[in-house]
């Protein structure tokens, strides 16, 4: 492992450490009933940060496949998620097992070989072509527009999108060699954005954002939380290829994508009857709902750095 | 030994693919004999609700499966009879088809059972066969508990070569018996309104 990526997981492993002393002395000093539900739930999302972050370090230290096979576990998971709240009938049997068997693997594949070009097309123009023939050769016109919209929406956001974070590593940009750093930057600055919303957000939160969607979303929460990951990502600059004041810019980009993936996910979840993705991890939900904002940051994040840093 | 570590395999499988999460609403799962009675979509039926099960309980747990589908190859027979402690029932043999399930349940064990008889494709199962009944009658202290098994017509409908990894859930209700005096056929269509009733409804 080279020095910077130390000094990185040292600085994750230092602010875990700080959160989990914060947390326990929190859990002893708290009274009210509806603190405890509050600290309680910080403590268990602290705990879940520390497998993910341990999960994290391996792929990092192991190298690029297994970080590819991560992202695509991740995928793999939160289309699951996603099918099994979208109500798809049994005609769509064989549309849904080409979107798992067929193209989930193949668009990581296709990271893993560094075959850009067919990467950027395979969800948007195969499977879309693809899965409605599969759909359609059953017969069953009822809610056809609904179920293939759904599969289609499920197979982008989930595999197409996500699959965006681990292509920062095959990017190839003139006098840069770091991939893996440009990923650490990336999930540092849309976890951490996350993280700091929800912490601005209960701490001086008044109005909300979108109440009917996310009523945890606020604009205290968003303004705080965003500016202080887009600070702390404008101070990585020199992982990255940009200098500060494009690595801050950058940060702002992952920022509001990220909170709007939140949002756009969250009005998907809702209009299908749930509050959580899944019961996964511990405090967090589902996978879904700790990859929401990666899947919408991670495009807008791999197209800015290629089109203005790329070849 | 081999069955036994086949078995974890095939649980761990359909875990990994289905989830097959128990939902215990109407009861807790304790050591109680009982016929848990299913809606029927999916061959993977019987392997979610075992998954769903917690180890010792599977032990005694019989889950009552059709010969001409479970015992037709080899594979399937050993796979039937060794890791899923299945009872195979003929279902058109010329012998009282119910005489091997009462067997086990004097034996005190569990079953498990699927009355609509055959697969349906709907969320709501279709109409019960007698079987139910006659056995609730004659061991009234079995409590008889019902289980919905959801998304499994999504992941592995009637046809299917590989199941879709969609999550299924077994959702356990109260135990309901069979009143005094009552008819076969209300009580099989009260039977059937436990199971679908505990179909999770999407809020509009």
């Amino acid at each position: 492992m080279s020095d910077t990526v130390s000094i990185l997981f040292g600085g994750v492993f230092a602010l875990l450490l700080i959160a989990s002393a914060s947390g326990f002395v929190l859990s002893r000093r708290v009274t009210s009933e509806a603190g405890r539900v509050t600290v309680d739930n910080l403590n268990a999302r602290i705990k879940a940060w520390w497998v993910m972050i341990a999960i994290f370090a391996v792929a990092f230290i192991v190298g690029k496949t297994v970080t590819i096979v991560l992202f695509a576990l991740a995928s793999f998971y939160s289309l699951r998620e996603f099918l099994s709240l979208t109500p798809t009938r049994p005609e769509d049997h064989g549309s849904i097992v080409a979107a798992f068997y067929l193209f989930l693997p193949l668009q990581y594949w296709l990271i893993a070989t560094d075959w850009q070009t067919l990467f950027s097309i395979l969800i948007p123009v195969w499977a879309f072509l693809l899965l409605p023939v599969l759909a359609v050769l059953r017969g069953e016109t009822r809610d056809f527009l609904m179920r293939a919209a759904g599969i289609q929406w499920a197979l982008m956001l989930t595999v197409y999108c996500i699959s965006h974070a681990p292509a920062l590593l095959i990017l190839d940009i003139p006098g840069y060699s770091g991939g893996f750093l440009l990923l650490f930057f990336l999930i540092t600055v849309v976890q951490l954005s996350d993280v700091l919303q929800y912490v601005f957000g209960k701490l001086f939160g008044r109005r909300k954002v979108a109440p009917r969607i996310s009523p945890a979303k606020t604009w205290e929460g968003l303004v705080g939380g965003g500016l202080s990951a887009a600070a702390v990502g404008a101070g990585l600059w020199w992982i990255t290829p940009f200098a500060p004041w494009q690595a801050a810019l950058i940060s702002l980009a992952i920022v509001v994508a990220g909170f709007i993936g939140g949002l756009v996910l969250s009005a998907i979840k809702r209009s299908l009857g749930a509050k959580d993705w899944g019961t996964m991890i511990e405090g967090h939900g589902g996978t879904l709902d700790r990859m929401d904002s990666v899947s919408f940051a991670a495009p807008v994040m791999f197209h800015l750095t290629n089109f203005f840093f790329g070849v | 030994m081999i069955a036994r570590l086949l078995g974890e395999l095939i649980f761990a499988l359909t875990r990994f693919l289905v989830g097959g999460h128990a939902r215990w609403k109407g009861c807790a799962p304790d050591e109680s004999q009982r016929i848990y009675f299913a809606n029927h979509t999916s061959h993977l039926d019987t392997i979610i609700l075992m998954a769903a099960l917690p180890a010792e309980l599977r032990r005694t747990a019989h889950p009552v499966a059709a010969a001409d589908y479970w015992g037709k190859s080899a594979v399937r027979r050993y796979i039937a009879l060794k890791v899923l402690n299945v009872v195979l029932v003929d279902r058109d043999g010329a012998e009282d088809p119910l005489a091997p399930l009462r067997a086990e349940l004097e034996r005190g064990q569990s079953l498990i059972i699927f009355p609509e008889g055959t697969r349906g494709a709907e969320a709501t199962p279709g109409p019960f066969k007698s079987g139910l009944y006659w056995l609730a009658r004659d061991f009234p202290r079995v409590e008889l508990v019902p289980v919905y098994l959801s998304n499994l017509a999504r992941a592995y409908p009637k046809g299917a070569v590989l199941p879709a990894p969609i999550t299924c859930v077994a959702t356990f209700g109260a135990p309901i018996t069979v009143a005094d005096g009552e008819v076969k056929d209300v009580f099989l269509d009260r039977a059937r309104t436990a199971v679908a009733g505990l179909a999770e409804r999407i809020p509009e």
